[in-house]
């Protein structure tokens, strides 16, 4: 979204390879880091590790797994955060009930599970049940107070405080795991060597199929985003909305509508990554704040309101909690902490937004 | 919601019948009686009332007001000041005594406590140059999740922390001859630091920095245009509130005797910004009057709820409720409400 749009003075939009290459023409320098940092990121995941190198860094399929876990909990991540960056880009207000509609879809799509026992059918059970809160959330409150940020967003954290409560009330305490349907049971065989026995025999890394998929399933939704918000007319709406929603209005388009629409998309995106995340780890108590944190780390590293950022920051995140767990335990927060820290420091919008 | 301070002024007549000493009175009557009850308060009530019920919200009233004096004074509305205040907790905690000698340095008071404070300090001045380059409502965003990192770091790390166990039995020291354990001094060392940083506040409100501030807050692209640096000012601004918030926390792990990543997580964080915005952002004195409401709702809701035969652990949703109808129906707060009651009763009265 925010490379599409070029510059200020951009009255031709250029394409997506142009802004890259000017990206690398403006700043060599990041340009080569990055460019380094995928390479070694690369041949460490594919390359046998050699012995020496084992010695100080632990077992290869350490490593492996907690990147593999990194991804796949950044897909998740991603799942959540979108939505929280798409109504943020477009209403510019901070929804800090949104960790309260992902445990809402979870709840759903569990008990929609337990009711069909069919794992997909939850899925579309939790993005109606959040969309339909979400819709209530901006028909009824948030369109009242149009244009006042700091409000609407204390006003969204009442409801959180109020959601939570009652979710409480209604499934209790305890931790609720969704069973992965039979289908995507078992791991999966994947091309990368972890190991080479003292036979010479290579050891691949087998993988839960079930992630896999999820994370196969968050590319295909995220791109899916893109196009519609690149090749649509609605999505044309909505990129205009983000810019200047008061000339979207005075133009004739149904604002209010949009912002409805939006909010319902962002709601059940939410509310299938309730699902996803019961079934990867487990829904409870708590978990809203734990993916409210994460969707405001994934949209502060990433770039406000933007969806590839979200993408890129989902990744960054996931994959850095899960390095940490790994290798320092007790400091593991420290390091998402240590790198919002420094894109804040360097750049402020996040990795990919705008000013 | 317009953070702009509103400024009651006395109508002219008032101010022509009546001395200066007078007159500085009846405006400040509402203050004083509250303070001439507080410091009788002991007398009257019993130890639970005074300490668990007046110290515990004179102490969430401190923390407060270094919300309500970056967010209504900067325009900065901050979530970090719960974990502020629980960094400079957990130092006193670290660096003083506690039941963990493997963690605590058993240092004297008079090292302990200015080391929290200062490290507390320098944690509020780090989160402020953080959020301070960014704008209104992403402040929020940053110090919320500056506040859930720390509180997810307490959680997790067992060498400085100790995990959620947290760390018990950090008595109040023993100074000046004074055992400040005991419920009477230590009520009236929080009543004193509640009245200090009050009047702190209210005077830097009008000193030129708080000028200053309220200026950043109101335009800041002018005031950089003037030649204010805005950030240096807003930075500061978090080092003062921290300050505050240090001073809030330390009285807080020594009222509960206990600190644990609970007292600092994302709920207490949540809690202390309804407690500012109920209170109302637009005065010093809403921080203390949204604490006394809280505290109060929290002490015996439990109870009135299951009196009038509902169920008592809905109390969060009570909070959040009563928090949902303020914003929704007095932005500026129970002091928006007094201040709306005063004008009309005073509108009354000069019409008659």
């Amino acid at each position: 979204m925010a490379t599409a749009f070029g510059g200020e003075n951009g009255a031709r939009v250029p394409a997506r390879g142009d802004a890259l290459g000017r990206w690398v023409g403006h700043h060599p320098i990041a340009a080569l880091a990055v460019a380094v940092a995928i390479i070694v990121v690369l041949w460490l995941v594919l390359a046998p590790w050699p012995t020496g190198f084992e010695d100080v860094f632990g077992r290869k399929r350490l490593f492996i797994n907690a990147i593999f876990n990194g991804v796949t909990l950044g897909a998740l991540y991603f799942l959540v955060a979108t939505g929280f960056t798409l109504i943020f880009g477009l209403m510019r207000y901070v929804n800090l009930a949104h960790g309260s509609l992902y445990l809402f879809g979870g709840y759903m799509g569990y008990e929609a599970g337990e009711w069909t026992g069919s794992w997909l059918f939850g899925f579309v059970i939790a993005f109606i049940s959040c969309a339909i809160v979400g819709m209530a959330m901006q028909f009824f409150i948030f369109r009242r107070m149009e244009g006042q940020d700091l409000r609407q967003t204390l006003v969204t954290l009442g409801l959180s405080i109020v959601f939570s409560d009652l979710m409480v009330w209604v499934w209790g305490g305890n931790a609720i795991q969704i069973d992965t349907p039979d289908y995507l049971m078992g791991p999966t065989p994947t091309p990368i060597v972890v190991a080479v026995k003292s036979s010479g025999e290579a050891v691949f890394l087998q993988y839960p199929r079930v992630r896999l998929v999820i994370f196969v399933a968050a590319v295909v939704i995220g791109i899916g985003m893109w196009l519609a918000l690149h090749r649509t007319r609605i999505g044309v709406m909505i990129r205009a909305g983000v810019d200047d929603r008061d000339m979207l209005s005075v133009l004739g388009y149904r604002v209010q509508l949009l912002f409805i629409l939006v909010f319902a998309f962002g709601a059940g995106l939410a509310g299938i990554a309730g699902i996803v995340g019961g079934t990867f780890q487990s829904i409870s108590l708590g978990e809203d704040s734990h993916f409210l944190l994460a969707s405001l780390q994934v949209v502060i590293v990433g770039g406000m309101g933007s969806i590839p950022g979200a993408a890129l920051g989902a990744i960054i995140i996931g994959c850095a909690e899960q390095l940490g767990q790994t290798y320092f335990q007790n400091y593991a927060t420290v390091l998402t902490f240590v790198i919002m820290v420094i894109v804040l420091a360097l750049r402020p919008q996040g990795l990919l937004g705008r000013r | 919601m317009t953070l702009a301070q509103i400024t009651a002024s006395p109508s002219l007549g008032e101010v022509q019948r009546s001395s200066t000493l007078s007159r500085w009175a009846s405006q400040h009557a509402a203050i004083l009686l509250l303070g001439l009850v507080l410091l009788i308060l002991p007398a009257v009530a019993s130890d639970f009332i005074f300490v668990q019920v007046f110290g515990w919200a004179m102490i969430l009233g401190i923390i407060a007001l270094s919300l309500m004096f970056l967010g209504g004074y900067g325009g900065m509305v901050s979530l970090a000041q719960m974990t502020v205040a629980g960094v400079a907790g957990y130092m006193v905690a670290v660096f003083g005594a506690s039941s963990l000698p493997y963690v605590s340095l058993f240092w004297p008071w008079w090292v302990a406590v200015p080391i929290a404070i200062a490290i507390a300090v320098a944690f509020g001045a780090l989160t402020g140059a953080l959020s301070a380059r960014t704008e209104g409502i992403y402040t929020i965003m940053i110090t919320l999740a500056i506040a859930a990192a720390f509180f997810y770091l307490t959680l997790q790390n067992w060498p400085i922390f100790n995990g959620f166990a947290g760390f018990t039995t950090i008595p109040a020291p023993i100074a000046f001859g004074i055992n400040w354990k005991h419920p009477l001094p230590l009520y009236y060392l929080i009543l004193f630091f509640a009245a200090l940083s009050y009047v702190v506040v209210l005077y830097i409100s009008r000193a030129p920095f708080g000028l200053a501030l309220q200026g950043v807050r109101d335009n800041p692209r002018r005031m950089e245009a003037i030649g204010y640096n805005v950030t240096a000012h807003r930075v500061a601004a978090y080092a003062f509130a921290a300050l505050l918030a240090a001073i809030g926390g330390i009285l807080m792990v020594w009222l509960n005797n206990q600190i644990s990543p609970g007292s600092t997580g994302i709920d207490a964080s949540i809690d202390l910004l309804i407690i500012a915005v109920v209170g109302g952002l637009g005065h010093p004195i809403g921080a203390f009057v949204g604490a006394i409401i809280y505290v109060i709702l929290r002490t015996f809701a439990l109870d009135s709820l299951v009196a009038i035969g509902l169920d008592g652990r809905r109390f969060q949703t009570l909070i959040g409720l009563c928090f949902l109808a303020i914003v929704l129906f007095s932005p500026d707060g129970v002091i928006g409400l007094w201040r709306r009651w005063v004008a009309r009763t005073r509108g009354g009265r000069s019409a008659s």
